[in-house]
């Protein structure tokens, strides 16, 4: 016997919409499998990782809290993974945003100054992302240097320049020598929108970019090439497109979205720059990105979901002393079965008997 | 500052220079090595930084648990090889995108070698022995260099050496070589290419084990999370670096070697520069190293595997 795969005369819209909750599926049973593994009950592991954060009115505003930096991430990175560009220093460039609009509430910290302060500081969050995210664009369209090797070299040097600058020139003179700065001002922080929780501004942002982005790519020129150089590079080169503009192009969407998202994290929940602020979000959005089949709303969704994952996984840390190492294992599962599930929209697996099947495979 | 510039200079010259060189580079060296032979059969796994912390998590595991460094080896080269067969099963099996792919490996391996190494973290092993031969070890200068490095380098050169005779050699090399460069046209040929190409993914994944495993078992004696810091991603840059060539793989390993050495040497004299900027040295030099590389080759002589990356469905 002898599995082969059959490419699918057209794509299946049925299986587009079941591949990504296949793929949860799988992920779960993965999961359970581990669970008992480690000795724990399957069921009630599940539950506590998957179902008790949506129990209470904190943890679901966590859960925005959480999804909100992977939404605006992860449609910025299927700007790029449409157009088969490869940006996977969302890190980097989520922690260059944070640094960029940092330096004017550090700056302005303790001055009374007008609100102007934070929508500059979310412009010069977005700015200094998309700044960042040019370096391995111009390398690649000038020197064709792989954006995927130089966007990755980009996300530890962004690390070590913002651990630099928080242990260094900008730590807070009356932190007790933690290496932080100072909490932001008032004027310097984003607001909170739901009161006892910590959902803020930023959730709203996330929204706006869910639809622009929706129409950017499904109703705009720009979109239509992204699309066409991702589908058929070459026929998008006959056709008299400049691969080079739409690899900038997206390269600075993707990199002003993490910048916006790394600095509203920092204006936002944490409230001041310190080392080692993000869990990983400009990692896990690549997942959001490709479990929400490279759509805006899709993100959306699968943004709320990988939340839901992190918020599980420091719940069962708590309650059921599952390591949070848990989480990441998930997450990689899932992405395992995201491909695997989207290579069945294009594919059909058919079954061969042995002799005939290799016959006619190399026939 | 001058003063601190011929230290510098004395550093260079002297043999605990090119002993730091050697061991920073193994690493980086191994698991190019087999990475190399994956690109050239036209696979691009960039999951090697997931694979290298498995086999590191896997290999101190083996070691500690069994007082062996070999089982340990071996331990890491297995995580290694079952690593890189989940990516084969999905990019050969699936023809699912491999960049995708190899990002999921790599996201995968560092979440499994936490929960793998929790239990160990803060445990010590006595590290891998060094040869230690009568005369020739004691000779000055040379004899630490030749005759007193651990197996783990003595294997890496022998890998090498091996890789070049293999791929330019051998009539299997030179089918592995045809698959990389045209596989439409191999497979016509009546080659099997995702069987071909299904061992050099594990070869590759066992290298990239191997070279995780050195780093706890030979380098620092001791297990952290997250301990490759990169160097499976620096692996790739080599295997660019080196225009898939073994031999100039070499090269590019031991400059990053010395890299490394400037980086330590540079910290311990206390310049004042901040040691932010000495961490990112590496970083720096890849990316610096690939804009280089990729821009002197020009239109002309596009060194890849013709066919590296892209997906292969046998057409029936």
């Amino acid at each position: 016997m002898q599995l082969v795969l059959e490419k699918r005369p057209e794509r299946s819209a049925f299986a587009a919409v079941v591949s990504p909750l296949i793929a949860i599926s799988l992920s779960l049973m993965s999961m359970a499998a581990m669970f008992a593994a480690m000795g724990k009950n399957p069921i009630t592991s599940l539950g506590v990782y998957f179902l008790d954060p949506l129990t209470d009115s904190y943890s679901l505003g966590e859960l925005v809290v959480k999804a909100t930096p992977l939404v605006m991430i992860g449609i910025g990175l299927s700007f790029c993974y449409i157009a088969n560009i490869w940006n996977i220093g969302a890190e980097g460039q989520f922690l260059i945003g944070a640094v960029a609009g940092s330096w004017l509430a550090v700056r302005t910290n303790g001055t009374s100054v007008g609100p102007w302060v934070l929508p500059v500081m979310l412009f010069l969050g977005a700015l200094g992302g998309a700044l960042y995210a040019l370096i391995p664009a111009l390398c690649k369209i000038r020197f064709g240097a792989s954006e995927i090797l130089t966007s990755l070299m980009l996300v530890y040097i962004a690390n070590y320049g913002m651990d630099y600058l928080v242990r260094g020139p900008w730590r807070d003179p009356h932190g007790l020598n933690f290496p932080t700065t100072a909490d932001f001002d008032p004027v310097a922080t984003v607001p909170i929108l739901v009161p006892g929780s910590r959902v803020h501004a930023g959730a709203l942002i996330a929204l706006v970019v869910v639809g622009l982005g929706a129409v950017l790519l499904g109703r705009t020129i720009m979109g239509f090439e992204i699309r066409l150089l991702g589908a058929a590079p070459r026929a998008a080169r006959f056709s008299g497109f400049d691969p080079d503009k739409l690899v900038i192009f997206t390269f600075a969407v993707s990199g002003a979205l993490a910048g916006l998202a790394g600095i509203i994290e920092v204006a936002g929940p944490v409230g001041h720059l310190q080392p080692d602020f993000s869990p990983g979000y400009g990692f896990t959005a690549i997942i959001a990105a490709f479990l929400g089949r490279l759509n805006p709303v899709g993100v959306l969704i699968a943004g709320l979901f990988l939340a839901l994952t992190f918020i599980g996984g420091e719940n069962a840390e708590i309650a059921i002393k599952l390591p949070l190492d848990l989480t990441k294992v998930f997450q990689g599962v899932l992405l395992f079965y995201v491909l695997a599930c989207d290579s069945l929209i294009a594919y059909r697996v058919r079954l061969l008997r042995t002799q005939h099947g290799r016959e006619f495979a190399h026939g | 500052m001058v003063e601190s510039l011929i230290e510098i200079g004395k550093l260079i010259f002297s043999v605990s220079f090119i002993l730091t060189v050697i061991t920073a580079s193994t690493p980086l060296l191994i698991a190019g090595a087999g990475e190399l032979v994956a690109e050239r059969s036209g696979v691009l796994n960039l999951g090697v930084e997931g694979m290298m912390i498995m086999g590191a998590a896997c290999g101190f595991a083996g070691a500690y648990t069994s007082g062996s460094i070999v089982i340990g080896a071996v331990c890491g080269v297995l995580a290694g090889a079952a690593c890189s067969a989940i990516f084969a099963a999905l990019t050969l099996g699936l023809a699912v995108n491999q960049v995708a792919a190899g990002l999921a490996l790599t996201i995968f391996g560092t979440g499994l070698s936490g929960l793998i190494g929790r239990g160990f973290v803060g445990a010590r092993i006595s590290p891998a022995p060094k040869l230690d031969l009568p005369v020739l070890t004691g000779l000055p200068g040379i004899g630490q260099i030749f005759f007193g490095q651990d197996a783990f380098v003595y294997a890496s050169i022998a890998l090498i050496v091996g890789i070049w005779y293999f791929l330019y050699r051998t009539r299997a090399g030179l089918v592995l070589r045809a698959v990389g460069d045209n596989h439409a046209s191999a497979y016509a040929l009546g080659y099997r290419v995702l069987r071909i190409r299904l061992l050099a993914v594990l070869f590759g994944g066992a290298c990239a084990g191997l070279a995780g495993a050195f780093l706890p078992l030979a380098y620092t004696p001791f297990f952290i999370p997250g301990m490759t810091a990169g160097r499976g991603w620096i692996a790739v840059a080599l295997v660019v670096f080196a225009s898939w060539k073994p031999g100039r793989l070499v090269g590019g390993a031991y400059l990053f070697g010395a890299v490394t050495f400037l980086q330590l040497s540079v910290q311990a004299l206390g310049l004042g520069i901040p040691p932010q900027l000495m961490s990112s040295l590496p970083y720096l030099a890849t990316i610096a190293v690939l804009v280089l590389i990729s821009s002197k080759r020009g239109t002309a002589g596009l060194a890849a595997p013709a066919s590296l990356g892209l997906v292969f469905v046998p057409d029936r």
